[in-house]
């Protein structure tokens, strides 16, 4: 029997635009970045030093502007706080205020203690307004005698334990909000929120190795070579988790071959076959594993090493961006009478335009180096 | 226990065990009572906006209970039953709703679809346009080639376990004391997160108003004891509107009679919206 194609007449637009999808991209992006600062604080790998307070305050520095994207696809973006006010109990969305909030407090508060010697330090000894800057910063706390760092460490330790929860739950959390919605057959499996947060985690150390590299670029340093090929094994375990669980996810629905798998499959054949077959899984997953395959053996230049982890990263990142795309774009390119398929012609301009969204995801990078220019990312006195 | 909207079908043949049932029925609604009252209570003392809960333009046309007549404890609860077997395709349902609800063109409040199965095996599924056919672009039909063709009207389902209303993370989708499930434009922030939700794709955001929209059975028509517009409107009376928890009533009666059926069943959404006659290609 064959059947023609039928739309909805409410489906022909795509509601959640690229903004959706760059939400959960910086929301993996913080809770990756913070995972590794974590990695050090709490699991104490000495090895990951050189990175700790640059992932801490990555994670920072996204985190500000993760609701943009969010507050640009409102059409109503002045009622945002209706979100705290009036919360619904039932709506797994509702949670996202406080959990946001909560986590950039969490963020704050240990970005602060650990950068608080240097800021005690600079506040002492620098005049003029760089002095005024750092006298502010240190909120008029100027005791780093043994004993209080030593309740700084305690609480940097304690806020990295409960913060690595808090990234779990933030991003875990973003992958529920897809996952809980039964009407679409391509968000609602019981694995996204898993796939949302192991892919976060991905991004993460991917963004890490690649700010890394550019900040010992920038300053002339050779980067450290233990730190670079330990990021990418890490990045290389998590990548094969990552995209084991992705695939994972497909082969189910395809082994189960439900009622709307006919409209999944051409979904996959006909209207994602550059954006995941190409881009996600070729130039995404298949690549960058053998590159960091390559990357991760102990007797490789670390030159070559630094190179090919770099270039691995910059792939993982485009990998994580257009699985966030499939997931947020190729789940509204179905119409729910699962008989017909709509288009998304990406804007340039506009509210919800390419440009819009180059222009946020830009925007973390410039408070990034903002911030590399008041406090030392490379490294600090205990971080 | 029985749902609202298919209570009327079914009927317990051992007495006791209904009387057993009407008690604990009894116990549940004043326990709910008593739990709604309290944590009303609460939440209006801790979050102002609340109180204006129902400010919305579609509860201020009317008052909740103004002029609609009750039975019993609670309000009247209402059904919508479309009859397959009986529509024609005039369209007629559809004007009346947009100019009724000042829906804005591209936007849908209701649709009627047209499924058309040929001897060959095809099947196709287009929309009925609003103008009537003689105005459309829809490829003519040879009459000969047709093995049997139907309408399909389709409005909000008003579902008992609706998604939308689950999700909506401001509480601006709620449910009436009749069980319309509503929209308050005033607190809607337009995420379109319930648009996702439905799986029925009767949700949209108003291209006017930025705010999810959706049919609401012309709520603010039926308070005034009238009809839903496209109920009105229907010249065959495909579409019927009444209360369900009166087994008098022509809804009741009908939904007694013959076997209805609703969309998407295997989702639990509980629709209230029924249908007769519906084909199992109808998604």
């Amino acid at each position: 029997m064959s059947e023609s194609s039928f739309v909805f007449p409410n489906d022909p637009h795509v509601a959640c635009s690229i903004m959706i999808v760059l939400y959960p991209y910086i929301t993996g992006l913080v809770a990756g970045a913070f995972v590794v600062s974590a990695l050090y604080h709490v699991f104490h790998q000495e090895v990951l030093k050189p990175v700790a307070s640059l992932a801490l305050v990555t994670a920072l520095c996204f985190c500000a502007f993760a609701t943009l994207p969010l507050l640009f696809h409102l059409h109503h973006p002045e009622r945002a706080f209706n979100i705290m006010f009036t919360p619904n109990a039932t709506s797994a969305m509702s949670g996202f205020g406080f959990i946001y909030n909560f986590y950039m407090l969490l963020l704050v508060v240990e970005v602060w203690l650990v950068f608080r010697p240097t800021i005690v330090e600079r506040a002492n000894s620098y005049e003029g307004f760089p002095g005024f800057i750092y006298r502010v910063l240190s909120l008029g706390v100027r005791e780093i005698s043994d004993g209080a760092r030593a309740l700084d460490q305690w609480l940097i330790r304690a806020l990295a334990i409960i913060g690595i929860p808090a990234a779990c739950v933030l991003h875990g959390y973003v992958g529920f909000l897809f996952g809980a919605v039964k009407a679409n057959p391509w968000w609602s499996t019981a694995l996204m929120p898993v796939v949302f947060l192991v892919s976060a985690i991905v991004s993460g150390i991917a963004a890490l190795i690649l700010f890394y590299l550019f900040l010992c670029w920038q300053r002339r340093e050779q980067p450290d070579a233990n730190c670079v090929r330990a990021l990418s094994r890490y990045l290389w375990g998590s990548l094969i988790v990552a995209v084991t669980l992705e695939m994972l996810e497909l082969v189910h629905l395809a082994y189960e071959s439900g009622a709307e798998w006919h409209i999944l499959s051409t979904l996959l054949t006909k209207h994602l076959v550059v954006s995941y077959g190409v881009v996600q899984v070729l130039i995404g997953s298949v690549c960058p594993f053998f590159l960091l395959m390559i990357a991760t053996r102990p007797k490789l230049p670390p030159r070559l090493m630094t190179l090919l982890s770099g270039l691995a990263g910059a792939l993982v990142l485009v990998q994580v961006f257009a699985m966030r795309w499939n997931v947020v774009v190729g789940g509204q390119l179905f119409s729910k009478s699962f008989r017909g398929f709509v288009e998304y012609p990406l804007p340039w301009g506009g509210r919800e335009g390419l440009i819009t969204a180059a222009v946020i995801l830009v925007l973390p990078l410039v408070a990034l180096s903002l911030v590399s220019k008041i406090l030392p990312l490379w490294h600090t006195t205990d971080a | 226990m029985p749902r609202k909207n298919d209570h009327t079908n079914r009927t317990c043949d051992d007495t006791n065990c209904k009387c057993e049932a009407d008690e604990m029925q009894l116990r549940r609604e004043f326990l709910q009572r008593i739990a709604t009252v309290s944590f009303g209570a609460m939440t209006l003392t801790l979050f102002p906006a609340l109180a204006s809960h129902g400010g919305g333009e579609v509860v201020s046309k009317a008052g909740l209970a103004g002029g609609t007549p009750t039975t019993g404890n609670g309000p009247p609860i209402y059904g919508y039953l479309v009859d397959t077997e009986r529509c024609i395709g005039t369209g007629k349902c559809l004007t009346a709703c947009r100019v009724e609800n000042e829906v804005p063109e591209g936007n849908y409040r209701t649709w009627v679809e047209r499924y058309i199965h040929f001897k060959d095996g095809e099947v196709r599924v287009d929309l009925v346009p609003e103008s009537g056919y003689s105005a459309s672009d829809l490829p003519s039909v040879d009459p000969e080639s047709v093995e049997r063709a139907y309408f399909v009207p389709k409005t909000c389902n008003h579902c008992d376990d609706a998604p939308c209303n689950q999700v909506c993370p401001v509480h601006a989708s709620f449910t009436s004391p009749e069980g319309f499930e509503l929209i308050d434009y005033e607190r809607c922030i337009g995420c379109a997160y319930c648009v996702q939700a439905c799986p029925y794709g009767v949700r949209f955001i108003n291209s006017e108003t930025g705010t999810a929209d959706k049919c609401t059975w012309c709520y603010h028509r039926v308070m005034r004891d009238e009809q839903p517009a496209c109920v009105e409107a229907c010249p065959v009376g495909a579409r019927l509107f009444g209360r369900v928890d009166d087994p008098e009533s022509e809804i009741s009666k009908r939904i007694a009679e013959i076997p209805t059926q609703v969309l998407k069943e295997h989702l639990g959404t509980h629709p209230k919206t029924r249908y007769v006659g519906l084909s199992e290609e109808v998604t």
